[in-house]
């Protein structure tokens, strides 16, 4: 073994930075971090470039991930109750106090900045269900799930009428990904399944805004509208299409950068992406996004503690449906809902709770023993 | 501590985790979900797959489609000059302020933006709108046109708050000259419905449609609507690559416009300026043709108008001045409007004589001052006649008996079939729209005409006021002109023709509209000189001789005098009547007699009779085209002049009539109007 000090020094320095990293992860993430840095400078390099500004984005996320995943999951857990009646609190706020931006009632203004309480119930809402599952955990019945349901769904709902059906859905998915992992019943979850699909005629009239409405009929035939929402759809799928095999090289996207690309940096970063990098770029990028969930499975898998284990799955199951929901609405497969890609989408506040999440399953992976309550 | 509901239906039984015993069942779930996962990465797969392999043409093109646009270049058009190279129609560059609607939002408030800046006159916006109506998709419609350069200074510094709003550099025709030959030039206008209409008609292969498609201005009138192909030239184009907005990003190629032919015409631009000038302000026509080439020399129609109007949009003030003017500006007299030849008709007539055999030049008659037919008497102007009249002496003095009985002998079927071949009644084929044909009356031609059955049987008694080119005789100042140069060049007659060559702007070859032979008549020489000697005579001892007094060479004339009967549907005040019923002068002359350099024919409404009026035109024209002498001021009118050649009453005979064109008739300068009436 070396001991000379400098040695010694470096070797701390390591365990200090990465004893609490899960290193295939922060690999994984490292990679898509570059990647989608490249493809935000090619959205916006010839005109108010975001390159830098997504640059301290990402530092600013990898500092709060390391952050997070120094704390024990046991305080995590702590967290989980106040954190979400705190959500709760500031979306209430927000349905009394928000600012009113494009008809839809997100943000609060608290004299520094505008904030989006939503985005907090992305990682709080999961929590407190984790937590709510891992605390009755010896004595689990179908009145536990109800509950969970409604735990679930009074911040889904109250999202979901602001309106911000992006959030809401991922908020959904995250906190029905707990309950199914906690171990909902088949019989439960195709039975719900089934109530969903039968109660969308009642969902597509009451709870659909009509824009909403407007975004699902053109996805069934996008030219019925070509230069409004149809106008979106149409010239991503163009941009995607017309990348072919090996797309058009990296910064020589014409869709990109004649503007025909509505959101290029943020929402349809992909199409960026996939108009340059054409299918090949696709695959590789499938198959990270494929090693970032599978990776997070795995930590799920080998997780001893009921919390972690159900947290780490519906976390990984979270990215997969961004992942998912984003590109098949670039490529006009499913509606346009304000979904980010993971790690790649321009956004300060989105990559935050990415990295937030990533940051919780390294706490998880890497403090190891059972948790009680 | 672990409790098992086995009636539990909505839990499953793997709730306890503190041993890994219930470990396989997550497993399970999360082996469920990766396949989960991977299917749906394959349907995303299989998606990007179509998109972008299959499917990878058809949205390749549609990216190229969206990011290129063809951009027409419209070429410059071409310029015309006069036989010695003086330019009459030519283009400048200036700035027009010009607004993409498709960019600009609320285009009034931007309009109204812009008259804080710069003078936008309710002229301006009310065209503006008119465009507007017109406008075809991503075209960018002129507010304002010439700009001043502080105006395009202070449109440059506020064009980023105005968007939409574009400084351009456009060509504008501009006619040197003004008014000047105007009824031969004619002038570009904006295009209009009725214009693609006609462009599709004269292009049936359908080549120029595209390249139009840029252009904005059509010649109107004239040679510039005749040879609107050649001037325009070959549009070339641009391929843009523009962004969503339509704005061009970069230019990815170039095929640059070729200009439009350069038109070198016939024409003398300084004899056409004499000729105007002899006019002044009287009303009338003239026409002066190179008889051995056809070419036409000058092409008068008084008044004029000045074609710089129409360039950039006609005010209305302006045209409804034009229109309503009741001496007719627009109105191309040398082409359109036909006439009763008068006197002027007594030469053709018998040179007719000579060559069907019905005269010998010494054959006379005694003139008792009238021919009598079926009852009615045809009074020649001098009373008491003019005593023993050979051919010589019936031009010379203008004798309407010996022509009212040449007529007559002669029948209407032969004075039709001889007039025929010398382009009396046809079109003559000049390079300009819209000629009127005239009419050469003959039995036929009366049976078409009228359609009543009682109306369509001919008079003998018709023909006898034909024979002094009075009766349903109608022809164009054009026409009389090419009959007098085709009897100047001795039988052979050109197409008569403004423009000389054509010049390719490219190569700078020359097409030459070379002297086409229309038909060499089978007249004799000797014939032609009888008629030529007595043509002479009149202008020493005849009828012209007061107004070529002195003159160093020898031209050959006649002068002659139309009346005018009947004004349907004029508006001219009550004391202008009195001038309007006056008869037309007219005259023919051709010169030097014995090796004509040119032949012409004047038309002076309501001039009085020709001796008076055209001849002191005819003198002008001829002493500037043959002895370069120039006369300032108009041609002086003859008052002294004797009216020998004013044709007498004709009984009770169908009156020889021009009707000036009614107004609504001459509404359009560019409809022919139909001059005879019975």
């Amino acid at each position: 073994m070396n001991h000379s000090p400098i040695a010694l020094l470096a070797a701390r320095c390591w365990r200090f930075v990465f004893q609490r990293l899960d290193l295939p992860l922060f690999l994984i993430v490292c990679l898509l971090a570059g990647i989608g840095m490249m493809s935000v400078y090619s959205a916006t390099y010839d005109h108010n470039n975001r390159l830098f500004s997504q640059m301290g984005n990402m530092a600013f996320g990898f500092a709060v991930m390391w952050i997070v995943a120094q704390i024990p999951p046991q305080k995590l857990l702590r967290f989980a109750v106040p954190l979400y009646l705190f959500g709760l609190i500031l979306l209430l706020c927000v349905w009394i106090f928000g600012i009113k931006v494009k008809g839809a009632t997100r943000w609060l203004d608290i004299g520094i900045a505008r904030v989006q309480p939503s985005e907090l119930m992305k990682i709080a809402a999961p929590l407190m269900l984790a937590w709510f599952f891992h605390h009755f955990q010896e004595r689990l019945s179908a009145r536990h799930f109800l509950i969970a349901f409604i735990l679930l769904a009074i911040p889904f709902l109250m999202i979901a009428r602001q309106p911000d059906l992006g959030t809401a859905i991922l908020v959904g998915a995250a906190g029905f990904y707990v309950i199914f992992f906690a171990g909902l019943s088949w019989r439960a979850l195709f039975g719900m399944i089934a109530l969903v699909a039968a109660s969308m005629p009642l969902v597509w009239t009451y709870l659909l805004k009509d824009f909403q409405r407007r975004r699902l009929l053109t996805l069934l035939d996008p030219t019925s509208d070509p230069l409004n929402s149809g106008f979106h759809i149409i010239q991503s799928t163009i941009a995607v299409g017309s990348g072919g095999m090996h797309g058009k090289g990296w910064l020589a996207g014409t869709q990109t950068h004649l503007e025909f690309i509505p959101e290029k940096h943020t929402d349809f970063i992909f199409a960026v992406f996939s108009e340059e990098w054409g299918l090949v770029g696709n695959s590789v990028l499938l198959i990270v996004y494929f090693l970032l969930i599978g990776r997070c499975l795995m930590i799920a898998a080998e997780t001893p503690s009921f919390f972690g284990r159900i947290l780490a799955a519906s976390i990984a199951l979270t990215f997969f449906t961004c992942v998912f929901v984003n590109m098949g609405m670039v490529t006009g497969i499913l509606p346009v809902v304000g979904i980010p890609l993971p790690f790649m989408s321009y956004g300060g506040t989105a990559l935050l709770v990415f990295f937030c999440a990533l940051g919780i399953l390294m706490s998880i992976r890497t403090h190891p023993g059972r948790l009680h309550n | 501590m672990r409790t098992y509901h086995a009636s539990d239906s909505l839990s499953s039984s793997f709730r306890d985790f503190h041993g890994d015993d219930k470990g396989p069942r997550f497993r399970f779930r999360l082996i469920v979900t990766v396949v989960l996962v991977l299917a749906a990465f394959g349907v995303l797969f299989a998606r990007f797959f179509w998109l972008q392999i299959l499917r990878h043409d058809y949205y390749s093109t549609r990216a190229e489609d969206n990011r290129i646009t063809l951009v027409p270049i419209v070429p410059s058009r071409g310029t015309i000059a006069d036989r010695n190279g003086i330019v009459l129609a030519r283009n400048y560059s200036a700035f027009t302020l010009e607004i993409d609607p498709e960019r600009a939002g609320n285009i009034d408030e931007t309009i109204d933006e812009l008259a804080e800046l710069i003078e936008i006159t309710d002229q301006d916006r009310r065209r503006f709108k008119k465009l507007q109506g017109e406008a075809k998709n991503f075209e960018s419609l002129q507010l304002r046109s010439r700009l001043r350069d502080e105006e395009v200074a202070i449109i440059a510094v506020n064009r980023y708050r105005l968007p939409g709003v574009e400084i351009r550099a456009r060509l504008f025709r501009e006619y040197p000259l003004g008014s000047l030959a105007v009824h031969a030039l004619g002038y570009i206008g904006r295009e209009r419905e009725a214009d693609r209409a006609w462009i599709e008609e004269r292009d049936p292969g359908g080549e120029q449609i595209g390249n139009y498609r840029g252009t904005r201005h059509i010649g109107q009138n004239g040679l510039e609507r005749h040879y609107e192909f050649q001037l325009h030239g070959k549009a070339g184009h641009e391929e843009l690559e523009v962004d969503r907005f339509g704005r061009a990003v970069r230019r990815l190629s170039i095929v640059p416009p070729v200009q439009g032919a350069t038109l070198t015409l016939t024409l003398d631009v300084r004899l056409q300026e004499v000729a105007e000038r002899a006019f002044a302000d009287r009303r009338g026509a003239l026409v002066a043709i190179d008889p051995s080439t056809g070419g036409i020399l000058a092409l008068v129609s008084m008044p004029t108008y000045d074609p710089n109007l129409f360039v950039d949009g006609i005010r209305s003030e302006e045209w409804d001045a034009l229109n309503n003017d009741p001496d007719l500006p627009m109105y191309n007299r040398a082409i359109q409007s036909a006439y009763p030849p008068g006197s002027t008709f007594k030469p053709f007539m018998a040179l007719a004589a000579l060559e069907t055999g019905k005269r010998t030049p010494q054959q006379a008659i005694s003139d008792p001052g009238y021919f009598e037919f079926g009852g009615n008497r045809f009074r020649d102007d001098k009373a008491g006649g003019h005593g023993s009249v050979d051919m010589h002496k019936s031009i010379v003095q203008s004798c309407d008996t010996y022509y009212y009985q040449l007529a007559n002998d002669m029948g209407i079927d032969a004075i039709a079939n001889f007039m025929r071949p010398l382009g009396f009644g046809q079109k003559t084929g000049i390079d300009l729209e819209n000629e009127n044909e005239g009419v050469l009356p003959s039995p036929e031609w009366k049976k078409k005409r009228f359609r009543k059955p009682e109306q369509q049987k001919w008079f003998a008694g018709e023909t006898i006021s034909i024979g002094i080119g009075q009766g349903y005789n109608s022809y164009t100042p054009l026409q009389l002109a090419l009959a007098t140069a085709t009897i100047a060049n001795n039988g052979v007659m050109f197409r008569p023709h403004l423009v000389r060559y054509i010049t390719d702007s490219r190569t700078g070859a020359r097409t030459m509209i070379e002297p086409q032979p229309v038909r060499a008549l089978p007249l004799k020489p000797g014939n032609i000189e009888v008629i030529r000697r007595a043509m002479v005579e009149v202008n020493k001892t005849g009828t012209g001789a007061r107004a070529f007094a002195g003159v160093p060479y020898t031209v050959a004339g006649k002068t002659g005098t139309a009346q005018v009967y009947s004004l349907r549907g004029s508006a001219y005040s009550a004391n202008r009547v009195k001038e309007h019923l006056r008869d037309h002068a007219l005259y023919i002359a051709f010169a030097p007699a014995e090796d004509p350099k040119i032949a012409l024919a004047v038309l002076v409404e309501n001039g009085g009779f020709g001796a008076q009026s055209a001849a002191p035109i005819v003198r002008m024209v001829l002493d500037h085209y043959l002895l370069g002498q120039t006369a300032s001021g108009p041609a002086p009118e003859d008052p002294g002049a004797v009216d020998s050649d004013a044709p007498a009453e004709t009984g009770e005979e169908n009156a020889p009539a021009l009707e000036l064109p009614a107004e609504d008739e001459a509404s359009s300068p560019v409809e022919p109007v139909e001059t005879a009436s019975p």
